[in-house]
């Protein structure tokens, strides 16, 4: 099992590596490079030469890959060309924005998603199943931004219980946090607790569908054993996947969530780089959500390895 | 539960009707069926598929699948009646006074337990026993099941251990609350033969040492014979017939009985290939093959076929059968070895031969849902090949098919219809008929009648002789059952882990003197006799050499 | 009401007659919408009246005939990428699965790599770098949603190719191309059909989050996202005027949704019997 896990890990790195190089090459080798992207519409062969002489264009892309992995490894990643700050810098407090606000919305979603999931596995067929399978089918396929913006117009604007921008601030207070980032939280919620609730209903029907779950009951045991100690085990795997494949999901949907309430965080901070073709910028920005979505995959996996008896207990 | 006393009546079946009801509406499973069963008593109930067999089997606990009602009869279990019963009392009643043995012991045991707390569960949450004497119980249930090393046994989990010893760590979950009637609902039918031998005499000494009462299911007559006092035959969800073991077995009054009886008693098949031609038809000559990077699956065989032969290629599971037929019609190439068609080398790949020498040979699959496409008129299927090989226009291959049709004895009026709409039987017999359409010289069957019931599967076997005798088509016949390889094949080749042990034949081969391995396994195959189970193990007693691992 | 041979549930029919309804909507625009979509009617944010039943927006056009308007764009655009993204997807996956070898090799690791990253983040890079031109944004998300589409294809494709009957058609001397074409897809379709709807949702909702953002379809040209975009300010003046280009959006892919969910309901229910 170990050697399973060590083989992830070290596909999870790779990945990470590839995805690395995939970022340099797409923002540096496509037509259209850093040079052109600064001069915009005044380049003239020469000008552009010479800028990219000035930022070292000229030299072979591994070499500039190189440099730039090397830096990226240990927190530097260049200079932004909007406002010649360090990206680093640049990038700091809003990592720490995005990471509370998406740690903010998991916290609240996951048990939230997990336990109303069971509930509807338990309850299936019943009037609360088919509800619940309205309503998520419903709530899954309608845009982040439609939500937000019924939230806002119910909940801050007509009733003004909570603030419909999140601006926080680097000496805003913990509790203010808490309360401006509420709406997003809530969105972000809405959105994964319907995809996540339906996959966990999904994986432990799954599992009560088994015969040794038909067998339990056939030894006479009380539901409530057979949940906990049958089917619970058994369905844990395919729990853990949910939620880690949700908590990537999250990745994407914190970006358009920070755009509707103006939260300071790394989406529109990547939304602005793209626009103003801020590449070192854009490239910081990607290889962080890529790591975090990477992450959270091979975190997954390596859960589902942890928990499989046949490879817990190898023959 | 009260003191045991022999011959006290334990369960009455009365007039009991189970319905299934969904949104197409209701249809019976099973009707006005009733039984009483006496502590020590065993039952078989016996039954093809849709009998309704386990549906009264699980009616005994109390349950029935989701979408299945009692809704008719009472159940009457030491004169308490099960459907009047409420969800405690009968919690209680499972495990503790009924307890069941289900038919995949891989699938019923939960895999994320040791086999142990499965075991002492139903004794230990039902306050019946100490965790510690459960286990001690459970110990000395391992070893009169003969498991191996029993006191350690319970510490593994359910992938650790062989199909056969999870079936009868099956038993031992079921016995260790000492109930009073054990259901067993197909225990032995998804083991290979020598290991249900085994299984079988594990189950019938725990019967017999503990008195309790059993209700056994099973779709094999011979295997009933070895452990019921009492047969009950059912056929749609009604009893053809109840009697004693003996007078089903011997006498029966029915003429489904005697039809289910007749099929295990079908005897040998006489017909002798023409030897006089100078080829053989196929000569297989010291093949090798194996998949991608691993060992051999099939090392050094030989075989030969001669024009209107059936050879039976048999084997339990694991032994290489499927893979020679796939090696014969090019599926995996052969690595070593020769395949000779009338003389002429057969190229290794698929890919590399004519279609003419494609053409002559035609294969039939085991499942035939899987062997047709879904999405295909049988015109459409049965008509492609005549069109592929023959090149006929669409007249000609819409009356070529309403012929093949007539051949299986299907109706003309089926040309539209989609294997869907279709019986098991009658998929197996388009199968024939689209093998039958390339006009082949050599028809390889892979377990064609093991998918289905007994007396549908023989219909098929009658089929296949029959166009033999109209065609003069040479069968290469791969089988775990040794029945149909005496009811069909003139030769017959034995195979074990991927070499043939014997072959010649059947005659030579199923008679003495045998290799070690073809005796085991004809001596493992369950034979109506009473007496047959105690003569085997009476054998049994000197160390069998060959005997397989099965996992 | 009966589709493909099975019976259509409530919440299917709903979404079955949305679809209709967007569908006539986007082709006959023209003769539905009450005025031009850059036509000015009247005061910037007027209220709505009789004439203007959803009111007018930050130029004073009528909110509704942009509505109508961009139902053209925003499903016309998602249903071309969409189809693109299918073309490229299936025949790539069918080539793996029925090709096999190094072809299957690199084709999965080319996926594969494409996928490690989040798609929108994906969309970023690319779009930084080429612009928004609206062809770059229909390769770009056509090319990324593909391998979605190739996973599903060739494992699709290769289930059905393990099964008996297309060994037989092997067995038979088939050539690749009839069992491609008669034995595997007529069974590959409704999975492929329902994943239609899936990934036609996902690029709708793409596109009009990209366009949100400022980075998808650009102006004068407006779809459902670049209209939340220009009309979110009012939400804080308590005007709904970016609920409705969101609400369309939602109300669609909802449709879609209840569509979707119902065929690979039946879809499950064809194959395979219990014991």
């Amino acid at each position: 099992m170990l050697r399973l896990i060590g083989q992830r890990f070290g596909l999870g790195l790779i990945t990470l590596f590839a995805a690395s190089v995939l970022i340099f090459a797409g923002t540096e080798i496509l037509p259209g490079d850093l040079a052109s992207a600064i001069l915009q519409n005044n380049a003239t062969p020469e000008s552009l030469a010479a800028m990219r002489r000035d930022l070292g264009l000229d030299r072979p892309a591994y070499v500039r890959y190189g440099e730039w992995l090397g830096g990226a490894v240990h927190g530097d990643f260049g200079k932004s060309l909007a406002n010649n700050r360090g990206v680093a810098e640049e990038i700091g407090p809003r990592l720490k924005n995005t990471l509370f606000l998406a740690l903010y919305a998991a916290l609240i979603a996951v048990p939230l998603a997990v336990g109303l999931g069971l509930l509807a596995a338990i309850r299936q067929g019943g009037v609360y199943d088919r509800l619940v399978n309205v309503v998520t089918l419903m709530t899954i396929s309608v845009p982040e931004y439609f939500l937000a913006y019924i939230l806002i117009k119910y909940l801050a604007v007509g009733w003004g219980i909570f603030p419909s921008l999140a601006n926080v601030t680097p000496d805003t207070s913990f509790l203010d946090r808490l309360d401006l980032g509420f709406l997003p939280m809530m969105t972000l919620v809405l959105v994964i607790v319907a995809h996540m609730m339906r996959m966990t209903r999904a994986s432990v029907l799954a599992v009560m569908a088994s015969p040794y779950i038909e067998m339990a009951l056939l030894k006479g045991l009380p539901k409530w054993r057979i949940v906990v100690q049958h089917a619970f085990p058994n369905a844990l795997a395919p729990i853990i996947n949910v939620i880690a494949l949700n908590l990537a999901y999250l990745v994407t949907g914190v970006v358009v969530v920070e755009a509707v309430f103006v939260y300071p965080g790394l989406g529109q901070l990547m939304v602005d780089a793209v626009s103003k073709h801020d590449v070192p910028v854009v490239q910081a920005c990607g290889l962080l959500f890529a790591a975090a979505f990477i992450m959270l995959n091979m975190t997954a996996d390596i859960l589902a390895i942890m928990s499989n008896p046949r490879l817990r207990h190898p023959r | 539960m009260s003191e045991p006393r022999a011959g006290e009546e334990i369960l009455n079946v009365d007039k009991l009707r189970i319905e299934a009801k969904s949104e197409r509406g209701a249809s019976v499973l099973v009707d006005d069926v009733s039984f009483t069963l006496k502590r020590g008593d065993v039952l078989g109930l016996i039954g093809e598929s849709g009998a309704g067999k386990s549906t009264i089997g699980l009616s005994t606990l109390g349950y029935t699948r989701s979408g299945c009602y009692i809704t008719g009869g009472s159940i009457l279990f030491e004169g308490r009646d099960i459907r009047t019963m409420s969800a405690t009392e009968r919690r209680d009643l499972r495990g503790h006074g009924v307890a069941y043995i289900a038919q995949s012991a891989a699938a019923s045991f939960n895999p994320a337990m040791t086999i142990m707390d499965q075991v002492c569960e139903v004794a230990v949450r039902q306050g019946l026993m100490t965790p510690d004497d459960a286990r001690v119980e459970a110990v000395s249930l391992f070893r009169q099941l003969d498991l191996p090393s029993p006191d350690t046994f319970g510490d593994r989990y359910p992938h650790q251990v062989s199909g056969g010893q999870l079936q009868r760590a099956m038993a031992a979950m079921a016995m260790a609350a000492k109930p009073d009637l054990l259901v067993f609902d197909e225990p032995t039918t998804a083991l290979d033969v020598t290991t249900q031998v085994e299984v079988l005499a594990a189950f019938r000494k725990l019967i017999r040492e503990h008195g309790t009462a059993a209700l056994y299911i099973t779709h094999d007559l011979a295997v009933v014979a070895q452990i019921a006092d009492r047969i009950m035959v059912l056929r749609y969800g009604k009893m053809v017939e109840l009697g004693t073991a003996a007078q089903v077995l011997y006498a029966p009054k029915e003429d489904y009985t005697k039809r289910l009886v007749a099929e295990r008693t079908f005897g040998h098949s006489a017909a002798q290939a023409d030897q006089s031609q100078e080829l053989p038809l196929l000569s297989v000559e010291h093949v090798s093959a194996s998949y991608a990077k691993f060992a051999n699956v099939i090392n050094d065989v030989s075989i030969d076929i001669w024009r209107g032969d059936t050879l039976a290629v048999v084997g339990e599971s694991g032994s290489g059968k499927s893979t020679l037929a796939r090696v014969v019609i090019g599926l995996l190439p052969r690595h070593k070895g020769d395949i000779r068609f009338e003389g002429k080398s057969l190229p290794a790949r698929l890919a590399d031969r004519p279609k003419e020498q494609l053409r002559r040979v035609q294969m039939i699959y085991q499942i035939p849902d899987v062997a047709l496409n879904p999405r295909q008129t049988l015109l459409e299927i049965i008509g492609r090949p005549v069109r592929f090989y023959f090149r006929r226009n669409a007249e000609q291959v819409q009356a070529r098919v309403v012929e093949l049709l007539k051949l299986i004895d299907l109706p003309e009026s089926f040309i539209g219809r989609y294997p869907t709409e279709l019986s098991g039987g009658q998929k197996q017999r388009v199968s024939i008929a689209r093998a039958l359409a390339a006009e082949p010289d050599l028809i390889i069957c892979d377990e064609v009648t093991s998918a289905l019931d007994q007396l549908v599967g023989e219909e098929i076997l009658r089929l296949l002789k029959r166009l033999q005798d109209e065609l003069g088509v040479a069968y290469l016949f791969i089988t775990h059952d040794l029945g149909t390889v005496k009811r069909i094949a003139n030769k017959v080749a034995v195979m074990l882990k991927g070499q043939l042990v014997a072959s010649g034949s059947t005659a030579e081969v199923f008679a003495p003197p045998y290799h070690p391995y073809t005796e085991l396994l004809l001596s493992s195959v369950p034979q109506m006799r009473a007496d047959w189970l105690d003569e085997v193990l009476a054998r049994r007693k000197v160390p069998a050499p060959m005997r397989t691992p099965v996992t | 009401m009966r589709l493909f041979g099975h019976r259509l549930n409530v919440t299917a029919t709903i979404g079955l007659a949305l679809i209709i309804i967007y569908a006539a909507v986007a082709i006959l625009a023209p003769l539905i919408a009450p005025y031009g979509q850059a036509d000015i009617v009247g005061d910037a944010w007027a209220d709505p009246d009789k004439l203007h039943w959803l009111g007018l927006d930050n130029l004073g056009r009528d909110i509704l005939s942009r509505l109508i308007y961009g139902a053209r764009l925003s499903i016309g655009l998602s249903v071309l990428i969409t189809c693109l993204a299918f073309f490229l997807g299936i025949v790539a996956g069918f080539s793996a699965a029925a090709l096999g070898g190094w072809v299957d090799m690199v084709l999965s690791r080319v996926v594969d790599l494409l996928l490690s990253m989040p798609l929108l983040i994906f969309a970023f890079m690319i779009l930084s770098v080429l612009g928004t031109d609206i062809p770059v944004l229909i390769g770009t998300i056509a090319i990324l949603n593909s391998t979605l589409v190739f996973r599903l294809a060739r494992a699709v494709a290769m289930n059905i190719a393990s099964l008996e009957f297309v060994e037989a058609a092997k067995v038979r001397g088939e050539g690749l191309w009839w069992i491609i074409r008669r034995e595997i897809l007529p069974n590959a379709i409704p999975p492929l059909v329902a994943e239609f709807g899936l990934r036609f949702c996902f690029i709708l909702l793409l596109v009009a989050a990209l366009s949100f953002l400022g980075l998808g379809i650009q102006p004068p040209l407006a779809d459902w996202g670049s209209m939340v975009k220009d009309y979110r300010d009012m939400i804080n003046l308590d005007s709904p005027a970016p609920l409705y280009p969101a609400g369309a959006i939602a109300l669609l892919t909802v449709g879609v949704n209840f569509v979707v969910d119902w065929m690979l309901a039946i879809h499950s229910k064809g194959y395979g019997e219990g014991a």
